[in-house]
Formats: structure tokens, C-alpha cells, sequence
């Protein structure tokens, strides 16, 4: 109990006096899961509103693969990338296995169809009068779909939060593609398992506790947007 | 009257159940027309087709710009509009709700925000202005659909029932809204109610639907 206590002790010490390697481990993981939750969006949003919108012979198999791949376990997508990635692996030219680069191949695939599937609902639950009155007005198809999109505003925003809350928590993936190596792929949940793995109780706690101050933040931030937009349901 | 809208033989059924029947009617005239009739007897979808935001089953929608045919394309549809019972608000404020059919015309900011001023008053919702527009009462937010068809200055514009979930007191505002666009005059308003006297107050010209079919109003108490 008493090492416990310690270990916390020295963990907020840690915080404080942050030093290089701490802030290199934690940039690094905002780095990697920021940049995978960007491309994530820059795909799975125009594909959710594209599910949304159009009438496609198999949307609703496509839309049940997406739901599904908002669990995919992060050790099968890392075991995946690593394989294509790998020397012998179709793309093993572009020598990405280990870098930063296949990090965010890792986590993109993670995230995607969460942006995506979620994105989609959003989109799907806007009030078709809105449809309605953005034609009257005059609006050309796209914009009306642009009205549609930003009606979804708040629906999306949460969507992409927890998708940046599942990147930023996952280990398997990032663990196999990356390989851990300090200064170069060490992000803030594979150091906590490898600290772990070492005995090194203090720097691990630390991380951890960055790690659910990240956690809470993104949660406090989906509950604001949640709040803000359930503020009118009347139309 | 620059544009023209003529509807011809038009029929519109839902589930088998024929609400529009070979429905006839030249709106050759400027003004008010008040389409009359009771509840589900088809007013609305007659003013929908008219609209172009559904298609009949039978029949055309003719519009004619300056004696000449118009293509039903988004031009067209830009010099008309439909104020839904139902308004349809934007989440966002009132301002940006209104200035809705600017923005997407692609007009410029300070004509927009002049555009809008003008007629956040004619309306009387100057002061709500910032206001999240979906915390708007039932009757401003009536309001708020006039003022986002106004400003837009529609050639033709369509009013579905208008006061048909708002109290006294906004129905009297509405009422008067619609009185000062006609004294404004440029526009030819096509308005549905199924109250016979806010008709006669509000229309230069009265049509009542029944059985499917439109015609001009000979019968003060067939309904």
C-alpha cells in the first residue's frame, strides 16, 4: 500500500517538473492520434454523409460493417498494418513499419468508422422539414445537404471525440506498428506498458494519470456539445 | 405580374386515396389568393405541387416569366418560396436564419445584413436577433419563416397555413404581416386556411377546394 502511495507521490513530482522525455512521450501521442483523427474525418465524414443521403442497393450491409468496425480490437488492425507494412507485406517498399506514419495508418483505421457510423446517424436523425425548407429557400442540392450536414453539427462533433478518445487510449495496435522505440515511436500508452513491464511504477502512474486527464477533458467536452445541442429539439 | 403560374389537371393520390383531382387554376393576377377548404381536403398538397416540392401524379405546373415558359429549374425555384406549417428552423440564430436564402445567393455581407435588418423589423423580431432561434415561441417562430421568405422578395410566395399553431395574439401580428406585404404589393401571395373569415380578411381572391378540385368561392357556407 505503501509503495502505492509512493509511487503516486513521485507520479505528481513527475507531472510537475515535467521534463523533455515526459513531454516528447505525451506531444508525440497528440501527434499521432490528432493526425489520424483528421484523415479519419476527412474520410468517414463524407462517407457517413454520403450513407445519409443517397440510396445505395447495399447500404444497410454497409452501414452493419461499419458498426461492426467501430470494435474492431486494435491488436487485429495493428496485426493487419503490420503484415502490409512488413518487408515481405504489398507496401513493405515504403519502409513505414516502425515510424510515427504507421501509427496513424493504425489508429485512421481505428477511428474511422467510428467518425463514420456515427457521422451517418447524425446526419440521418435531422428532421427531414429541414431538407424542406432549405429547397424552399432555394438551395441548389449540395447546399442542401451542406444545411443538412451542419443541422448534424453536434451529432458529428461527438463522433469525433470518441473516436479521439478510443486512439488516444489504445495500445495494441499502436505497440505492433510502431515497436515502442523511445524518442521515436514511444507514445504515452506504450510507455506505460512497457514501464509497467520494467517495475518502473512512477513514470507509468504519472502517464496514467495525463492519460485520464486527456480522457477526462475529451469527456467533458463531448458532454458540453451534447448539452449544447439536445439545448432545442423543437423545430 | 412577372411570373405566372398556371396548374393543370393536376392529380396527386397518397396510398390509393385521391387527394387532388384533375385540379385546374390560372393565377393570372396579381394580389392575394386565400385557398380554402377543410382539413386534409388537399390545400396543402396543392400548394406543394404548385411549389415544385412534390411532383403530381397527372397534370403540369406551368409557370410563364414575361409570356414565356420557364425552365422548372433552381432559378425558377429561387423566385418562388413556401413558408411550411412547420417552419423548419436552422439551428443557429435568428439573424443567420433569416439570412439563410442570401447567403446561399451568394449576396454580400453588408446587403445581406441590410436585407435582414429590414425585415427582422417589418416582422418584429429586430430585438431577437441573436437569439438561438430554436428558443423562439411558436408564434415568432412563424414569424421567422415569413421573415426568411421575405427576404428573399419572392415573386410568388406560398403560405401553408400560417397561423394555423400560433395563439390569437400572433395570429393578429401574421395577419398584419400579411396585410402590409400586400399594401408592399409586388409579390402574388397563395395562402391556405381553412378559417373562412381570416380568408376574406387577408385575400383579393377566394378558391376552395373540394373533392379534390379548385375552383373560385361562389358559396360563403359550403364548408
Amino acid at each position: 500500500m505503501s509503495s502505492i502511495v509512493e509511487g503516486f507521490g513521485r507520479a505528481f513530482s513527475l507531472i510537475l517538473h515535467l521534463d523533455a522525455e515526459l513531454l516528447g512521450i505525451i506531444l508525440l501521442s497528440l501527434k499521432v492520434s490528432g493526425t489520424a483523427l483528421i484523415v479519419a474525418t476527412l474520410i468517414g465524414l463524407p462517407l457517413g454523409a454520403f450513407l445519409g443521403f443517397r440510396t445505395l442497393p447495399l447500404k444497410g450491409f454497409i452501414i452493419s460493417l461499419l458498426n461492426t468496425f467501430m470494435g474492431l480490437p486494435p491488436v487485429v488492425v495493428g496485426l493487419f498494418i503490420y503484415l502490409l507494412l512488413s518487408r515481405s507485406g504489398p507496401f513493405g517498399f515504403m519502409a513505414l513499419l516502425y515510424t510515427p506514419a504507421a501509427m496513424i495508418i493504425a489508429q485512421t483505421i481505428l477511428a474511422f468508422p467510428i467518425v463514420s457510423s456515427l457521422s451517418h446517424s447524425a446526419i440521418v436523425a435531422v428532421d427531414p422539414i429541414i431538407k424542406q425548407a432549405s429547397m424552399t429557400l432555394g438551395a441548389t442540392p449540395f447546399q442542401v445537404s451542406l444545411t443538412i450536414i451542419r443541422e448534424a453539427r453536434y451529432g458529428i462533433m461527438a463522433g469525433i471525440i470518441a473516436a479521439f478518445g478510443r486512439v488516444m487510449a489504445e495500445v495494441g495496435a499502436i505497440l505492433i506498428v510502431g515497436g515502442n522505440i523511445a524518442g521515436f515511436t514511444r507514445v504515452m500508452t506504450t510507455t506505460i506498458a512497457l514501464e509497467t513491464d520494467k517495475g518502473n511504477f512512477e513514470l507509468a502512474l504519472a502517464l496514467g494519470i495525463i492519460l485520464l486527464a486527456i480522457s477526462l477533458a475529451i469527456n467533458s467536452a463531448l458532454h458540453l456539445i451534447q448539452k449544447k445541442g439536445s439545448a432545442g429539439i423543437k423545430r | 405580374m412577372n411570373l405566372r403560374l398556371t396548374a393543370t389537371h393536376i392529380s396527386k393520390s397518397y396510398n390509393g386515396n385521391r387527394v387532388l383531382d384533375d385540379c385546374s387554376f390560372s393565377f393570372d393576377r396579381s394580389g392575394t389568393y386565400a385557398l380554402m377548404g377543410p382539413n386534409g381536403c388537399g390545400k396543402s398538397t396543392f400548394l406543394r405541387i404548385c411549389a415544385l416540392l412534390e411532383e403530381p401524379d397527372a397534370g403540369e405546373i406551368n409557370y410563364l416569366s414575361q409570356g414565356h415558359p420557364a425552365n422548372k429549374d433552381i432559378r425558377l425555384r429561387r423566385r418562388t418560396t413556401l413558408v411550411l406549417p412547420r417552419v423548419g428552423v436552422f439551428n443557429t440564430t435568428v439573424f443567420r436564419n433569416v439570412a439563410y436564402g442570401l447567403t446561399i445567393r451568394g449576396i454580400r455581407r453588408k446587403e445581406r445584413e441590410e436585407r435582414v435588418m429590414k425585415v427582422l423589423h417589418f416582422v418584429g423580431l429586430d430585438e431577437k436577433r441573436d437569439q438561438g432561434a430554436l428558443t423562439l415561441s411558436s408564434g415568432e417562430t412563424q414569424r421567422l419563416g415569413l421573415a426568411r421568405a421575405l427576404v428573399i422578395e419572392p415573386e410568388i410566395l406560398f403560405l401553408d397555413e400560417p397561423t394555423a399553431s400560433v395563439d390569437r395574439k400572433n395570429t393578429e401580428i401574421i395577419e398584419d404581416i400579411i396585410m402590409r406585404m400586400k399594401k408592399g404589393g409586388r409579390s402574388t401571395v397563395i395562402i391556405t386556411t381553412h378559417d373562412r373569415l381570416q380568408a376574406e380578411r387577408l385575400a383579393d381572391f377566394l378558391l376552395v377546394i373540394k373533392e379534390g378540385n379548385i375552383s373560385a368561392d361562389r358559396s360563403p357556407l359550403s364548408f
